[in-house]
């Protein structure tokens, strides 16, 4: 808050149209991957993975008759950055009201880049239980040569080539003034 | 904007800001939620080392110091003086300066003497945490109180709370006097003519009131705190008899009833059933101990999480 690095755009990837079709194809390309929403828990990673995956389960509610279960992680305490973070994102709490053992994880992130949040989300599912299967889905992802760890997503909204100096920003309405997916660089 | 719980020390209540305060309550409010968990452990200070250094027995605080590092993953080790080498002459600060050679992240101190959480902090290189120094302060039941307040109030602001009982000697006194006049509430304490210094309004700016009689203290109230007799006090003579402090100062139903009809009453423990606070209002709904005491591991987790170096969180 408050002393925030001014970022400059550099390019525009997706706007509205293009993100809400990207969601739809998702939706799609989850339930025919399962076969249904049968067992299907859709969990978003804190902040903005939560609206993604709130409207793939709206999405898959439409295509299937049936909503998947849903719920919230929060990853600040599983990090393996504590020290070292010096603003962090505004976090909350984890909440996961259904048991997740037996269950068919999907989890929602928005950009995947080093793979090191997502582990952190696998750490803390695993300790609330032993779900079935887990995969994951994310609305950018940055490419396999940026990743830190052996992690990739098993749906992908879009791919986007991007050297380690760029920010890949996703902004939605709930937290964003508009929805678009844009490039930006530290100046 | 003022910025919120960032420092390393929690000393007191008395040199933190509001905002701080309300940085530490909403990263509670997030941690309460994992001792309800079936593995009620995160592994935000894997690797970190908790020391739980306490000169007064304790079982309480000390426990809740110990599940709250442990439920992040800390090591916590405890030390109690009996069994450590201040029995044996060591001076205070030769015993800081051993612990702190062995690199712990944070000492929790607990000493009869007002000052000493200060001093451990000016030569340890870990983070000092005084979970009660004395008569001075005692900043976690504050937290903790406050954060009970909260959620059964939904604020502090503009609540008119009761503390009745030994002023003079209690820490958790003047943390929650500091603590809730700093959030906008106004409160008034009352007990035995001996054990409550008239003094004493001077010790914030405003917003404390000493009252003559528990009862003017009550009258009104949202938030009935009841201090502990520290019996262990008892020959000093500040008051006759037990039986005539239970008769005069006592909680009981009848003088609970001048408070507002959804007043809660809130103790720290431990509590002597039937002198300062009657069994049956102890035992009813209005009574909050056990809330206190669950809050009490949340509050300290975020305590030791802050200290060690995690950011606040939002509610």
């Amino acid at each position: 808050m408050g002393n925030e690095i001014h970022l400059v755009e550099k390019s525009r990837i997706m706007d509205a149209t293009a993100m809400k079709r990207a969601m739809r194809r998702l939706a799609t390309e989850i339930v025919e991957k399962n076969q249904g929403a049968k067992d299907l828990y859709l969990v978003g990673i804190r902040r903005r993975g939560v609206p993604l995956a709130e409207r793939l389960r709206d999405k898959i509610e439409t295509l299937e008759g049936e909503k998947p279960l849903y719920g919230i992680l929060d990853i600040t305490l599983y990090r393996d950055d504590l020290s070292t973070v010096g603003a962090n994102p505004v976090v909350n709490r984890t909440e996961l009201v259904d048991d997740i053992d037996g269950k068919n994880i999907i989890l929602v992130d928005d950009v995947l880049y080093t793979g090191r949040t997502i582990r952190a989300a696998m750490d803390q599912l695993m300790d609330f239980g032993r779900p079935r299967k887990v995969q994951l889905a994310v609305l950018v992802d940055r490419g396999i040569e940026h990743r830190e760890l052996p992690i990739q997503a098993d749906f992908i909204g879009k791919y986007v080539d991007t050297t380690p100096k760029e920010i890949v920003k996703v902004m939605l309405k709930e937290f964003d003034e508009e929805e678009a997916v844009g490039i930006y660089e530290r100046p | 904007m003022e910025k919120p719980f960032r420092r390393r020390d929690l000393l007191g209540i008395r040199d933190i800001s509001p905002a701080e305060i309300q940085g530490i309550l909403d990263t509670a409010e997030n941690f309460r939620e994992i001792s309800t968990r079936e593995v009620k452990k995160v592994p935000a200070l894997r690797g970190k080392t908790v020391i739980n250094l306490f000169f007064e027995s304790s079982t309480r605080t000390r426990t809740s110091f110990e599940l709250a590092a442990k439920r992040l993953s800390a090591d916590a080790v405890n030390i109690s003086v009996s069994s450590s080498s201040l029995s044996k002459g060591e001076t205070l600060l030769d015993t800081a300066l051993n612990l702190d050679a062995m690199a712990p992240d944070c000492i929790v101190v607990r000493h009869g003497s007002a000052g000493v959480p200060h001093q451990l902090a000016k030569v340890s290189r870990a983070a000092i945490v005084n979970a009660g120094d004395g008569a001075n302060e005692h900043p976690t039941q504050a937290l903790l109180d406050a954060m009970t307040i909260r959620e059964h109030k939904g604020k502090i602001d503009g609540l008119e709370v009761a503390i009745v009982g030994d002023i003079l000697h209690s820490r958790v006194a003047r943390s929650n006097i500091h603590l809730l006049t700093k959030m906008g509430a106004k409160v008034r304490v009352a007990g035995p003519g001996t054990l409550v210094p008239t003094d004493f309004a001077h010790l914030v700016d405003e917003g404390l009131e000493v009252c003559p009689h528990v009862e003017d203290a009550i009258d009104g109230a949202d938030v009935v705190m009841i201090l502990r007799i520290q019996r262990e006090r008892q020959d000093s003579a500040y008051f006759p008899t037990l039986r005539e402090y239970s008769i005069h100062y006592g909680l009981t139903n009848e003088r609970l009833d001048l408070a507002k009809k959804d007043a809660i009453v809130l103790h720290p423990g431990p509590m002597n059933r039937g002198i300062e606070i009657a069994s049956d209002v102890a035992d009813s709904s209005r009574s909050l101990i056990l809330d206190q005491v669950k809050y009490g591991v949340a509050v300290r987790m975020a305590v030791l999480y802050l200290s060690t170096g995690g950011s606040p969180m939002q509610q």
